[in-house]
């Protein structure tokens, strides 16, 4: 079973003459240990594209599936849950808890699914371990590298152990150097697991460590 | 409800604001109804004194202990009333006195014929049982007090608490001393030896019942149950109903205030709470998060003001007569929180409309 498989979808805003059509008989199936880049200009679709894969939206029409997940026929409380246990997201920017540790921050996640504790934490130790932050674990946000950030970013989408991982422009924030890295960390750690992910960028430059780029252009998917 | 607390332990400074504002709420509500209460006591405890259910007055008094007028043979017809078990009769004067080698004092010489909660059997002629309060103005065990103009010698033989009347520490004296004492004080308003002010009356039956057959037979009546003598007395009740707005205004302020910094809050983090819904919290664990910094406010400015408000109140003057009780502890402890929780409360409209889908996107 592909971990994602969308058929025909599309995503419209407002409606009649003001209409905007954000994503336009969108098609993409992602395997289950595939590494894909989406890669588009600004206000090309590709944020629609994500969060609809991420049950943040829910599309105008066509079928959204993520594993046995058919999420285009979820309501928000599925959609909630979906989000905390099945998918992993890593936002631009990281964008941590400012008052919470490394650790915490990768724990948030099992607190909101209301895992057993000791379970979360020590998989959030051995997640800090894998990503080189084991010495960073009692440190807050302010205190980390931006390097640093995402990593804890990437440690808190693993958390739950998604089936798919999304990232949204994972090396806004970074210099060439540090995006590279950054990009060779999410390849390793989803390789590494055999998950998939979803990267979007507007980058090109970082596409080659993806196993194939996907682009998008006014909401339409080109292979 | 977690990141609630930890936001609240590791970033007290965010919320020092606010509790400092409630802080400060909480020790003007205390002290308000400090005064309230203290006041109250003070008008009144002559009143709560008593273990008779009912009061009845003349019916031209317009329910005025001091304009009121009991003769025996209404008594007698009050006796009869079915559901009466006892009557006594009672009356006061408000007067001044002086302590034979010490100052002067303002008295309430109370005449009584039967005990009450607070005060023993009627002491013998010529003696008293004065208020606690009277000790502060100089009045000592055993001292004997000149009353009024033809200084009526009353000796104290013993305290009593919470036994005011309008403002005055009272005496407790036996209807034959009292009936001298209001010839000194008004000559024009000299009663016969049997005749009261108030008839005080012991019920078997429902109070509200049996009042309402002392009116409807005996003539000339007008029995209150002791609750309602209490709001009758002279400004009792205008002076409860001034408090009551303004604690009631200054409770309304507190969630005013909870409520204005929770909407500032959440406004402030609505990319904070937009990642926190996309990595899939539910509104019901980001809304249990803000109850709980709104609770433990409140509970640490009910504290702090509380434990201030105590120490305000050690030093404030004695005339100030500021009383902390319990109860009212609790009212403006439950108040506050009460409040603090549905200020909170304003902001969760926003946070069920935050998107979720704002966290991706750079927004």
């Amino acid at each position: 079973m592909p971990a994602l498989e969308m058929n025909d979808v599309r995503k419209v805003y407002g409606s009649g003459e003001q209409a905007v059509v954000a994503l336009d008989h969108a098609t993409l199936r992602v395997a289950d240990d595939e590494m894909v880049a989406l890669v588009g200009p600004s206000g090309s679709g590709k944020t629609t594209l994500l969060s609809i894969v991420g049950g943040l939206l829910q599309p105008t029409a066509g079928t959204v599936r993520v594993g046995p997940h058919e999420i285009d026929e979820y309501g928000p409380k599925e959609l909630t849950r979906f989000r905390r246990e099945f998918v992993g997201f890593v936002f631009q920017g990281a964008n941590l808890v400012p008052f919470l540790s490394a650790r915490e921050n990768l724990l948030i996640v099992s607190e909101l699914a209301g895992g057993d504790r000791r379970h979360a934490r020590r998989r959030a130790d051995q997640l800090l371990e894998e990503l080189g932050l084991s010495h960073r674990a009692d440190n807050t946000p302010a205190t980390l590298s931006g390097g640093e950030k995402q990593r804890v970013a990437i440690g808190r989408a693993l958390m739950n152990e998604p089936e798919l991982v999304l990232f949204d422009e994972p090396t806004s924030a970074l210099d060439t150097k540090l995006g590279e890295q950054v990009m060779e960390l999410i390849r390793r750690e989803v390789k590494g697991r055999g998950t998939a992910a979803v990267v979007v960028t507007h980058d090109t430059r970082m596409t080659h460590f993806a196993d194939r780029a996907v682009e998008i252009t006014d909401g339409r998917l080109v292979a | 409800m977690r990141l609630g607390w930890k936001e609240l332990v590791r970033r007290p400074g965010r919320f020092i604001a606010t509790g400092g504002a409630l802080t400060l709420i909480v020790i003007l509500l205390l002290l308000l109804g400090g005064l309230l209460d203290g006041l109250f006591n003070a008008s009144t405890g002559a009143y709560r004194a008593q273990t008779a259910e009912l009061i009845v007055y003349s019916a031209d008094s317009r329910d005025s202990l001091l304009r009121s007028r009991i003769d025996p043979a209404t008594e007698d017809a009050i006796r009869a009333i079915p559901g009466v078990r006892r009557v006594s009769g009672t009356g006061a004067v408000l007067i001044a006195g002086r302590v034979l080698g010490g100052g002067t004092v303002d008295l309430a010489v109370v005449g009584y014929e039967a005990p009450n909660r607070q005060v023993p059997p009627p002491p013998e002629p010529g003696r008293a049982y004065a208020d606690a309060t009277l000790e502060a103005e100089g009045v000592a065990l055993g001292d004997t007090i000149a009353i009024g103009p033809s200084e009526v010698p009353v000796e104290v033989v013993g305290w009593v608490e919470d036994t005011r009347y309008l403002a005055q520490g009272t005496l407790w004296v036996e209807p034959g001393t009292w009936h001298e004492v209001l010839v000194t004080a008004r000559p024009d308003a000299a009663l016969d030896e049997d005749t009261f002010q108030a008839a005080l009356v012991e019920t078997t039956d429902d109070a509200e019942a049996v009042a309402g057959r002392i009116r409807g037979q005996v003539p000339g009546t007008s029995p209150l149950t002791i609750d309602e003598a209490v709001f009758a007395l002279p400004g009792v009740q205008a002076q409860n109903d001034t408090f009551a707005q303004i604690i009631g205004v200054t409770f309304a302020i507190a969630g005013l205030v909870v409520a204005l910094f929770f909407a500032l809050v959440v406004l402030e983090r609505l990319g904070l709470l937009g990642m926190l819904k996309a990595v899939g919290a539910s509104t019901r664990q980001l809304a249990a998060g803000l109850i709980t910094q709104a609770v433990l406010v409140a509970l640490g400015a009910f504290v702090v003001g509380g434990a201030i408000s105590l120490a305000l109140a050690a030093v404030v003057p004695a005339e100030v007569p500021v009383e902390l009780e319990v109860r009212r502890a609790a009212i403006t402890g439950v108040g506050v929180l009460v409040t603090s929780l549905i200020g909170s409360a304003v902001s969760f409209r926003r946070i069920v409309r935050i998107d979720p889908a704002s966290a991706v996107g750079g927004s």
